[in-house]
């Protein structure tokens, strides 16, 4: 077997992005994983496809994301539940509506349309929220996926089919060794394993952060907008200590996911009771007859976020045959495709989407912050 | 015979002619195991959606029980013993530890004491709700366990209510369910489990004059037979698919009491055609068709009901952290788990049946209570142990029921996945794989009717088990 071009590890969503990328650059792509197809923060992550405006960089990444997400869409087939649902960012109280207005002008200056709700036109959209609420910012670009068959599709797309349950003990220099002994060679290898991408690539800057989902019976229509609070931002979410936050999304089948929790340095992936009744404390405080539907499953993942929550997307520090992308945090399903798209740019030597400059792993990341 | 009237909500809509739910695809479903545990007879009830119906009484009909259930403790002391099933195992663990001065209460999701043996009024089930009753024993019923938040500690439902119980000791007696096996028509409204069919004429619905098929294998089939032939129902066939040697070698080795019990049955079932060697290969509206032996033969009937032997339930024993070996879970002589404290008894440790069960049950509660088993209870106990392996051997299914499922055919009836979408999908990795890929066993059953299956169908083990170990409302994880 003639040694692909690119080797990727991990058939995750941006490993799966990737190879997409790959293969339409006209480059010769393989693709392995430890288990299988979409298994690990892909499997667990909600599937929101949303603009970001945390940062430029975040804008950029988002925006790029999104709009190959919409432009894939009439290809999708049924069982990706790619749903143009749209978010709501919702506003407690006045501080937070001026928070809407904010994102309304930030948003609207870079080409995104949205639209400010006010109390009476959300408690219109979304009746199950509870009453008083200040407002809300919709931006109807947004999505939700279901990420493991995204993800089947990208590698299916790409014409490839993963070696799954192959195990990557190490690579560098061209070459990835197996838990058998047998060494892979390729043009460049990818390292595309998310929260697990330190254990081939010692040293980097990521961090497994813990959240919790749970998901609900069918209740057609009970909600019809990804929700996302807006003390979200006022919230612990950005400091390194636990936090929740209010964020729920209408699946395809009628379901409902409810998020979202974040830790830091927790290794196990069993439920953390106090953690998950915490956070559907928080999601009840904004839709209180959530406490009456029926509960079907809960369960946990590990995002690999980064100190300036941006991804590393490049070649590794100290290797160029080794390039990086990972490090997306809880945006990885929405960034999967940009990652693509720049990773490809890259490798084929072509021109790249939107600067690559920010996510590049050599950056300084204080300077990001 | 007295007219039957039905006493659920299930068996009401089932005499009706009415299906409980639309699935997912926009097939009529109703009740499969007839116990709470498949989900498809769920239903809105007085604007609430998704409710099991086979567990709700109508307004006319209150729980069987002759004991009302207790109050629901308003501030759970810590509970020196908690039996967590009304079955045999756990009425005779909860009896025995009780008469030995434990504090002991004693729950089940049924809103009847007895289980799924003695369900409805069974003259058998009588001494021991009187030894319950004599000895002080709370009684939770129509209460289910939810959740195993910390060590001692369980979370309950009832009816919408959130019940915390502490305790220092459990006995799991949570009983077993019957292995469903998908065949092209599974899925219709007269296909049933053979004990879920049970379970609905036990629950009212009118079987009198009905003409029913029993397929699958297993003593169960035997029992169900002769029960609904007792209550007027023609049985036009009882296929077993244990092959005609492999039956003659089980019986030879039956005692004078099995061969009492099989010459009752016998009786009972005088003049009803029993097939060895056959099976369910298709069902259609109003009818069924067995492979017998090589042939197919159609039987025109109301009801099938079909069941492939029965599966531990291992739920809550696997979620509290206790060792399984081969789908049941580990004991001591003691019935003691791996994990301290936790005990288990009756079909979690391996289908034994009644009597299994009921000393098992004792055994458990005399521990609890910090007595050791007799060696005349070992003896017995081994015994038992003995017969059930070789019941396992009778009843291991056969493979030629791996292709009874055409491509088409749903094997997830939550999702209605089809089985050749889980095998596909199962190709890339197993059970996970399937499960994220095809959503198959991500429904509120929560893969307790096709994770048996598709462990026999793929050789793919279900895992993954999370919280809530039943749908349950989310304020209960609060």
């Amino acid at each position: 077997m003639t040694a692909p071009d690119v080797l990727i590890v991990g058939a995750g969503i941006v490993g799966a992005a990737c190879a997409y990328s790959c293969a339409h650059a006209g480059l010769r792509v393989a693709v392995l994983d430890a288990a299988g197809i979409g298994g690990g923060a892909t499997a667990a992550g909600m599937g929101h496809i949303v603009v970001m405006d945390d940062s430029e960089a975040q804008f950029a990444l988002t925006r790029c994301s999104q709009r190959l997400w919409q432009g894939l869409s009439p290809e999708l087939p049924r069982e990706v539940e790619y749903t143009s649902s749209g978010t709501l960012w919702v506003a407690a109280d006045d501080e937070e509506m001026q928070e809407v207005r904010r994102k309304h002008a930030y948003y609207g200056a870079r080409g995104v349309a949205t639209e400010i709700l006010d109390a009476q036109a959300l408690a219109a959209a979304e009746p199950n929220l509870r009453p008083g609420l200040a407002g809300a910012l919709r931006v109807p670009g947004d999505a939700v996926v279901y990420p493991p068959c995204a993800a089947r599709w990208l590698l299916e797309r790409a014409g490839i089919a993963p070696r799954l349950g192959m195990a990557i003990t190490s690579l560098g220099r061209g070459q990835a060794r197996l838990a058998d002994g047998t060494v892979l060679s390729a043009g460049t290898i990818v390292n595309a394993c998310g929260a697990a991408a330190p254990r081939l690539t010692p040293g980097l800057p990521i961090r497994p952060r813990k959240g919790h989902l749970l998901i609900t019976d069918r209740y057609p229509g009970w909600l019809r907008h990804q929700l996302v609070e807006l003390g979200y931002l006022k919230s612990a979410h950005a400091s390194d200590g636990d936090s929740v936050a209010f964020n729920a999304q209408p699946r395809a089948t009628g379901q409902i996911l409810i998020g979202s929790s974040r830790q830091f340095d927790k290794t196990h992936a069993e439920i953390d009771h106090a953690m998950l009744g915490r956070m559907l404390r928080r999601a009840e405080q904004y839709m209180p007859a959530l406490a009456g539907l029926s509960a079907i499953r809960t369960w946990t993942g590990f995002r690999a976020a980064t100190p300036d929550s941006l991804p590393l997307i490049g070649p590794a520090p100290g290797d160029p045959s080794v390039f990086l992308a990972t490090g997306h945090e809880g945006l990885g399903i929405t960034t999967s495709l940009a990652t693509g798209a720049l990773v490809a740019a890259a490798l084929a030597a072509t021109v790249p989407p939107i600067p690559p400059a920010p996510y590049l792993p050599s950056r300084d990341a204080a300077h990001h912050a | 015979m007295p007219p039957t009237t039905p006493k659920t909500i299930a068996a009401a809509l089932m005499a009706a002619g009415q299906s409980c739910r639309t699935s997912v695809t926009g097939e009529p479903r109703g009740p499969l195991c007839g116990m709470g545990i498949c989900f498809e007879c769920r239903a809105t009830v007085h604007g609430v959606p998704h409710q099991r119906t086979c567990q709700l009484a109508l307004p006319q009909h209150s729980p069987q029980s002759p004991h009302p259930p207790s109050p629901i403790p308003h501030s759970p002391s810590p509970h020196s013993l908690l039996v967590v099933g009304a079955g045999p195992a756990g009425l005779s663990a909860a009896a025995t530890a009780a008469e030995a001065g434990l504090a002991v209460t004693l729950l089940d999701d049924n809103p009847a004491l007895g289980g799924q043996i003695w369900r409805g009024p069974m003259p058998e089930a009588e001494p021991w709700l009187e030894r319950l009753h004599s000895a002080g024993v709370q009684i939770l019923s129509a209460t289910r366990i939810v959740d195993a938040p910390a060590s001692g500690h369980l979370r309950a439902e009832r009816a919408g209510q959130v019940l915390d119980l502490e305790y220092r000791q459990l006995v799991l007696a949570t009983g077993a369910r019957e292995r469903f096996l998908p065949f092209p028509g599974w899925t219709l409204p007269h296909v049933l489990g053979a004990g879920g069919l049970q379970a609905m004429a036990k629950a009212g619905l009118p079987i009198a004059g009905k003409r029913v098929v029993i397929a699958g294998t297993g003593p169960l089939l035997i029992a169900v037979a002769a029960y609904l032939r007792q209550h007027g129902a023609q049985v036009l066939a009882l296929a077993e698919q244990a092959s005609p040697a492999a039956l003659a070698r089980f019986t030879a080795q039956l005692r004078l009491s099995k061969i009492a019990e099989g010459l009752r049955f016998a009786r009972i079932l005088r003049g009803v055609p029993v097939y060895p060697g056959a099976w369910p290969v298709e069902a259609q509206p109003g009818g069924v068709r067995l492979s017998v032996r090589g042939r197919i033969r159609e039987f025109a009937c109301d009801y099938i009901g079909s069941g492939f032997h029965l599966v531990p339930n291992t739920e809550l024993a696997q979620m509290l952290g206790c060792a399984t070996q081969n789908g049941s879970v580990l004991t001591n002589d003691q019935q003691q788990t791996t994990v301290p404290g936790v005990f288990c008894a009756g079909e979690p440790t391996g289908i034994g049946g009644l009597e299994r069960a009921l000393l098992e049950g004792a055994i458990a509660g005399a521990a609890a209570a910090g007595r050791q088993p007799t060696p005349a209870q070992i003896a017995e106990r081994d015994r038992l142990r003995r017969f059930a392996h070789r019941l396992d051997r009778v009843t291991a299914l056969r493979p030629e029921l791996r292709s009874l499922p055409r491509p088409d055919t749903f094997v997830c009836r939550c999702e209605d996945v089809s089985f050749e979408r889980i095998r596909e999908a199962a190709a890339l990795g197993g059970w996970r794989a399937a499960k994220l890929l095809t959503r198959c066993g991500m429904g509120p059953c929560q893969a307790r009717v096709c994770g048996p299956a598709l462990e026999f169908l793929l050789a793919t083990p279900p895992d993954g088990l999370r919280p809530p170990l039943f749908p349950t409302p989310l304020s209960a994880l609060c």
